[in-house]
């Protein structure tokens, strides 16, 4: 580990936590389309209509243009179940058959919430009992090596099992299963069993299910528990994550920045959808994946380092806002510096050992090279090898691992046992490396490191001033910059009226809060 | 030693003309003697009649990965093959805006995007951004060019809207990573909006990427293509060399 000013590293933190702090002030004031139909699915609503449309859109879409959605879903629907005694999905269904008009339930003052527990606590049931199969699961589990991360993308939900197969027979913890490329620009979650995705596999409820169960069969024949994760990212942020919560997803990535930067999806939206989202995956035991890697595949690695670190204790910030315990809190950071600079490595070294010493209780997510692999496969292995040592020798937590053919395409499945054969390789040989070492404290990895949080510090200092949306809209993560009017999903967006309630995410933060201070 | 090419080439390993070659993939196939047999039989109908299996190593029960080396009884004869390149001899940054200012009346734009599903922004940000790639500047840095770069994941339509509001000269597309050949329909959907707009003699358009050369962007219906290891300056020289064949904002 090393050793740092503990002021500076107290003094982004602080900073970190103005700048969140000021956010949640919008996050507060607003619901958005996605929010209002998580509520939906955790009161157990699923299933499309005749024409594929998610029952959960079709209810917000008619609230949307028959009544006032500022004032929540849960202001029309509590007293529609109580007064006809049907469930929300039952609801849902007769609203799809234009039988029912959900804004004759409205009412001047703040409805009884509690009329909703019956539809509420079943979900919330299910979601303890997957927290609960998890946790168990993995309580013999001695975490000392980092988890092998590996990804699979064909597009088709069945072929992306065999490959998952594959990699956990090879030694994989962790499998991803790459979102179709569009899928975060959609505003609704799509229904079920999909064979076409480009880059990637849709996200359904249903496609989970199926990959949840061949890992928990897989992992039963290796003897270990394996993780599944998918992307609560894009415009239905929190919907993912209940689905998630539901259907024991391990990991969510999820991140509002990287929507804002590399989607162009509105701000305003994906902080607030951010929000919801963390609280479902804390309150059901998710680890979050931020996405900090990604800045560097448009920023310079070398010069733009410190943004990484400076978004990381933002987003560290923001998680604990969810209340969020630390160890869900999987911040990202990647190994992106330019293999033609000299001592690339040790700069690399540096700011892993940084994340690691100022983030000890985080599961790091670390990232391999991405934008210096080439069609050159040869100097590829030979990268993903450093960056293997890298990871395991500054002991980060999920290791995700690079694929020789990054630059090519999509994996094979032979690239990726070449890739778990090689994080294997390292990870043995280097097991002791921590240890055996103590770092020059004037060499150039310490230097680089203090250099790295100080300038963190100064830039944390300067987002804390102008404020997070101008710290965006000057380009000051991955030089890109977008604004607070601009992006996907801003129509979405809606101020909460007086008598707007969400019971779900009350409930949740009830327990949450409990659990903490408990 | 004699290095001139012969007429009938073969691949090199330690020896001149002794064919050697490495091939590696997978079969659907038990890691078992049968599988090995199998990896041979494909090697020997690819021209490698005697290969050696040097590795083969199950991925589960059902898939063996497999590495093999061998000789190639195939020749070629380079002299029977021709290659298009979009330019025969590149210019400098620096010569490439000493014939802006020489040529133009009016500063060139370019306007560039990763379309369709691609999130990829590494090869148009090579090209067109300030820092460029591998030591080459981008298109950003170029005097008498103004570059706009819309990031990745641009749909086809909104970037033909784009480049009619900053009236440009020339369209860039990057492809990168690919899957299934994704990339080749949506390359052609754009040429075919450019037709059924009207709007394909208004453009110079250019695509570059991992898998593009300058024949399949040819065939696929632009002006041009670049691959690997072509920068920023091959794809400015190209274009300026093609505006100003063109007549377009040259000096009347």
């Amino acid at each position: 580990m090393l050793k740092l000013d503990s002021k500076i590293v107290e003094s982004c933190r602080e900073a970190a936590r103005v700048i969140a702090e000021d956010v949640q002030k919008t996050i507060d004031a607003h619901t958005t389309d996605t929010i209002e139909r998580t509520i939906l699915r955790l009161l157990g609503v699923d299933g499309a209509d005749a024409f594929d449309v998610p029952l959960v859109n079709v209810v917000i879409d008619h609230i949307k243009e028959k009544g006032d959605l500022s004032k929540g879903v849960v202001h029309y629907l509590a007293n529609a179940v109580a007064e006809t005694g049907a469930t929300p999905k039952a609801l849902a269904l007769a609203i799809a058959e234009g039988d029912v008009d959900l804004t004759r339930y409205d009412a001047p003052e703040k409805v009884d919430a509690s009329l909703l527990d019956d539809a509420m606590a079943p979900m919330l049931q299910t979601i303890k009992k997957q927290r609960l199969k998890r946790l168990s699961a993995l309580k013999d589990k001695t975490a000392s090596a980092p988890e092998k991360y590996v990804i699979v993308a064909t597009g088709n939900i069945h072929e992306d099992i065999e490959q998952a197969i594959s990699a956990v027979a090879l030694g994989a913890d962790i499998i991803a299963v790459i979102r179709t490329t569009g899928q975060s620009l959609l505003d609704y979650v799509p229904e079920g069993l999909t064979r076409e995705g480009f880059g990637g596999t849709y996200a359904t409820q249903d496609n989970i299910r199926l990959m949840r169960q061949a890992l928990d069969d897989a992992g039963k024949e290796a003897g270990r528990y394996v993780k599944l994760v998918n992307y609560a990212s894009g415009l239905c942020m929190p919907e993912i994550a209940a689905i998630g919560a539901l259907e024991r997803l391990d990991m969510m990535l999820n991140d509002s920045l990287y929507g804002i930067i590399f989607r162009d999806i509105n701000m305003k939206r994906t902080f607030i959808d951010q929000y919801f989202s963390r609280v479902i995956s804390a309150y059901a035991d998710i680890t979050i994946n931020t996405g900090e890697d990604n800045y560097l595949t448009t920023a310079d690695a070398f010069d733009e380092a410190h943004t990484v670190t400076a978004s990381q204790f933002i987003n560290e910030q923001f998680a604990a806002k969810a209340h969020m315990d630390r160890r869900l809190m999987g911040l990202g950071h990647a190994y992106e510096i330019d293999p033609e600079k000299e001592n690339s490595f040790l700069y690399e070294y540096a700011q892993a050992l940084l994340a690691r010493t100022v983030f000890p209780d985080a599961p790091l997510k670390y990232m391999p090279p991405t934008k210096y692999m080439s069609g050159d496969i040869f100097k590829g292995v030979a990268q993903n090898t450093l960056f293997n040592i890298a990871t395991v020798a500054t002991g980060q937590k999920i290791h995700l691992l690079g694929m020789l053919t990054e630059a090519i395409h999509t994996p094979f499945m032979s690239d990726r046992a070449i890739a778990l054969e090689n994080a294997d390789y390292v990870e043995r040989a280097f097991r002791g490396f921590q240890d055996a070492f103590i770092l020059n404290p004037d060499g150039l990895i310490v230097e680089r490191a203090k250099e790295v949080l100080a300038e963190a510090e100064s830039l944390l200092h300067t987002i804390k001033a102008e404020g997070m949306f101008a710290a965006i809209a000057k380009g000051r993560f991955a030089n890109v910059s977008r604004t607070l009017a601009q992006g996907k999903g801003l129509s979405g967006v809606t101020p909460k009226h007086a008598v707007y309630q969400n019971p779900v995410m009350d409930a949740m933060l009830t327990t949450l809060k409990e659990e903490n201070d408990g | 030693m004699d290095r001139s090419p012969s007429v009938n080439i073969r691949p090199y390993g330690d020896t001149k003309n002794d064919g050697k070659i490495q091939i590696s993939f997978t079969l659907p196939l038990k890691n078992d003697a049968l599988g090995e047999e199998a990896a041979k039989a494909l090697a020997a109908k690819m021209g490698v009649p005697d290969a050696h299996v040097t590795h083969r190593k199950s991925l589960d029960e059902q898939y063996t990965f497999y590495i093999l080396y061998g000789t190639l009884t195939h020749v070629v004869d380079p002299s029977t093959l021709h290659v298009p390149l979009a330019t025969e001899a590149a210019m400098t940054k620096e010569e490439v805006e000493a014939f802006i200012a020489g040529h133009f009346q009016e500063e060139i734009v370019f306007i560039g995007a990763s379309t369709g599903t691609d999130a990829h922004t590494v090869g148009i940000d090579a090209i067109m951004n300030m820092k460029g790639y591998a030591g080459h500047y981008g298109l950003e840095r170029y005097s008498g060019v103004r570059a706009i770069n819309l990031g990745s994941q641009v749909d086809n339509e909104r970037l033909l809207e784009e480049a009619l509001k900053h009236e440009a000269d020339v369209i860039l597309i990057s492809q990168t990573v690919t899957q299934k050949n994704i990339h080749i329909q949506n390359l052609t959907a754009f040429i075919e909006l450019l037709e059924a707009e009207g709007r394909r003699d208004d453009f110079l358009v250019v695509v570059g990427g991992a898998r593009i050369n300058h024949a399949l962007a040819k065939e696929l219906g632009y002006d041009a293509g670049f691959g690997p290891k072509q920068y920023a300056a091959d794809v400015a020289s190209f274009c300026v060399v093609e505006l100003h064949r063109r007549g377009r904002k040259t000096f009347t």
